[in-house]
């Protein structure tokens, strides 16, 4: 198991994001996190990144014990919902940012920012500012800027949340193709069914801070261990998406 | 806290600004209209004639009325400069302290929820509902000989209150909310997220509010500054009650122009006091061209 996360309590003023959260992750696996809003799904994703702790339960990346170990020390990359890019920074400065954190020599940033402009099809718009993009591009630079430093895992929070239907499927092939290619241990979040089973190898279902059931796309399909899964897949399907 | 309760506690800080004016004016159409508009226009003029510039001619044509001698002498009077001297004084430290306090308290405020935050919120806003005149007797209950620290500071010969500290603690103290405010909306729309990103890359504190977050609020807190400076400056209930009037040495120049005034010298005073509105004129411009940058800097971004 890459990531594993073993018997997580989390309480937020009185409310149950985690309740005895037991999973793992296989190297190389692309997860989704699927869950109605509220059910705890982004707590994990912020836990795992070392965003929030757990009241009890141990994290393990890489056979590791990382909970004490803070989220830029635990070798993940995180694309947040709203993308968060850095507004007074170019394009390309936003992706050299963690690896001029780190130190590296100016030539190795000039290139590495140069490779993932190229990965993301954006080598003329280096120079743009985040508000002179479109949604679907600030959603690849936030991509590129997340795997910049090279992480071994990256962590995904709604990444299609905040682009309009229509691009939305488009860019979802494009995420799903872009991690094949880097090999990258994923995991994202997310609150659609449809979503889920096209993107992801790994669904683990959560529902009110615990995880319902884990597997791929056709046994949670064919086989819903509980009345949660085949109510939350059947509505889902049974009503189309938004 | 609630997503609602969060979304109304934003507002109540927030308010709306003077950026909301634009709105109102470019929708102005009808033609109907037009006579309401007129007559609003002049009910707007007449009372800012009546109350603004009224009262600032008179200043200038009574610091003017015995010439121009009479005007420098009066400005330049021993007790007038020790009183611009302790003005500066007062009013850049308390710009100071209010600059570095606003920072902290809204950054903690905007990036951290816990228990307690709104009422915190509401505590720094104290000094803006609260008369200076009462925050000046606070001041001298609690530091002053008969209150609760008088012993302590007696015995360690620290003089406050009567005294230049007291005039400075006073000014902080009706002051401090200004800075907060100018830049606490700023910085709570801005979010936790792309500190958090940037912490999540491997930044330090200092880096993250250097590059993330002070790129943000620059402009927010530069009129925040602006404003504070005003305010110090011209402050006086708080002051008057600390101070004990101590000619040359804990006078203000506020309390200055009062003391000429009830000393009957009329053209002293006002020439004093055409001192301050020269002063304020000066900040009402700078005030003016931080926001036009400002504005001009937001439609590039």
């Amino acid at each position: 198991m890459y990531v594993e996360m073993r018997h997580i309590n989390k309480t937020f003023d009185g409310f149950r994001a985690s309740d005895d959260v037991n999973f793992g992750i296989e190297r190389g696996q692309l997860a989704a996190l699927l869950g109605p809003s509220g059910s705890g799904k982004t707590t994990i994703l912020r836990m795992i990144a070392g965003l929030d702790k757990p009241d009890s339960g141990d994290i393990l990346i890489d056979e590791t014990r990382v909970n004490d170990l803070p989220g830029s020390k635990r070798g993940i990359g995180f694309v947040f919902q709203n993308y968060a890019l850095f507004r007074y920074m170019t394009v390309e400065e936003n992706i050299a940012f963690g690896l001029k954190v780190q130190k590296k020599s100016r030539q190795e940033i000039t290139y590495r920012v140069e490779e993932l402009l190229e990965l993301i099809s954006m080598k003329d718009l280096g120079r743009r500012y985040p508000h002179q993009l479109s949604g679907g591009q600030r959603q690849r630079v936030a991509f590129a800027r997340a795997l910049a430093p090279s992480p071994q895992l990256l962590l995904l929070d709604e990444p299609f949340a905040a682009i309009d239907a229509k691009v939305r499927r488009e860019l979802r092939t494009w995420l799903k193709d872009m991690i094949d290619r880097v090999k990258i241990t994923s995991i994202f979040v997310t609150h659609d069914q449809e979503e889920a089973m096209e993107v992801a190898g790994t669904i683990i279902l959560t529902n009110q801070g615990r995880i319902e059931q884990i597997g791929t796309p056709e046994e949670i399909c064919k086989n819903p261990k509980t009345e949660f899964v085949a109510d939350f897949i059947d509505v889902k399907l049974g009503t189309g998406h938004f | 806290m609630s997503e609602k309760k969060k979304k109304s506690f934003e507002q109540d800080i927030t308010g709306d600004g003077i950026n909301s004016i634009k709105k109102v004016v470019e929708t102005h159409n009808a033609a109907s209209d037009g006579a309401i508009k007129y007559v609003l226009i002049g009910v707007c003029v007449v009372f800012l004639f009546v109350m603004l510039v009224l009262p600032l001619a008179v200043v200038a044509v009574n610091a003017l009325k015995e010439g121009w001698a009479a005007y420098r002498e009066a400005v330049s009077d021993e007790y007038t400069i020790k009183a611009f001297k302790l003005t500066l004084i007062a009013m850049v430290t308390a710009t100071v302290v209010n600059t570095i306090f606003g920072i902290f308290a809204s950054y903690l405020l905007s990036k951290f929820y816990f228990r307690g935050r709104e009422l915190l919120a509401s505590l720094i806003d104290i000094p803006l509902s609260i008369s200076p005149v009462i925050a000046g007797l606070v001041f001298i209950l609690t530091f002053g000989n008969i209150g609760w620290m008088g012993d302590f500071l007696k015995s360690h010969d620290i003089k406050i209150v009567f005294a230049v500290p007291g005039v400075i603690l006073a000014t902080i103290f009706v002051t401090f909310p200004f800075v907060f405010r100018e830049i606490f909306p700023v910085m709570n729309a801005q979010g936790k997220e792309e500190e958090e990103a940037a912490s999540l890359m491997g930044a330090g504190g200092f880096t993250i509010f250097l590059r993330i977050t002070f790129p943000h609020m620059k402009w927010a807190l530069l009129y925040g500054v602006i404003l504070c400076a005003a305010r110090a400056m011209g402050e006086f209930g708080a002051v008057s009650v600390i101070s004990g009037h101590l000619r040359g040495k804990t006078n203000t120049l506020p309390l200055h122009v009062e003391i000429l005034y009830n000393e009957f010298n009329t053209t002293a005073a006002f020439a004093v006091s055409s001192i301050l509105v020269l002063l304020a004129l000066l900040i009402l411009a700078a005030r003016n061209i931080v926001e036009w940058k400002a504005e001009t800097k937001q439609k590039q971004t």
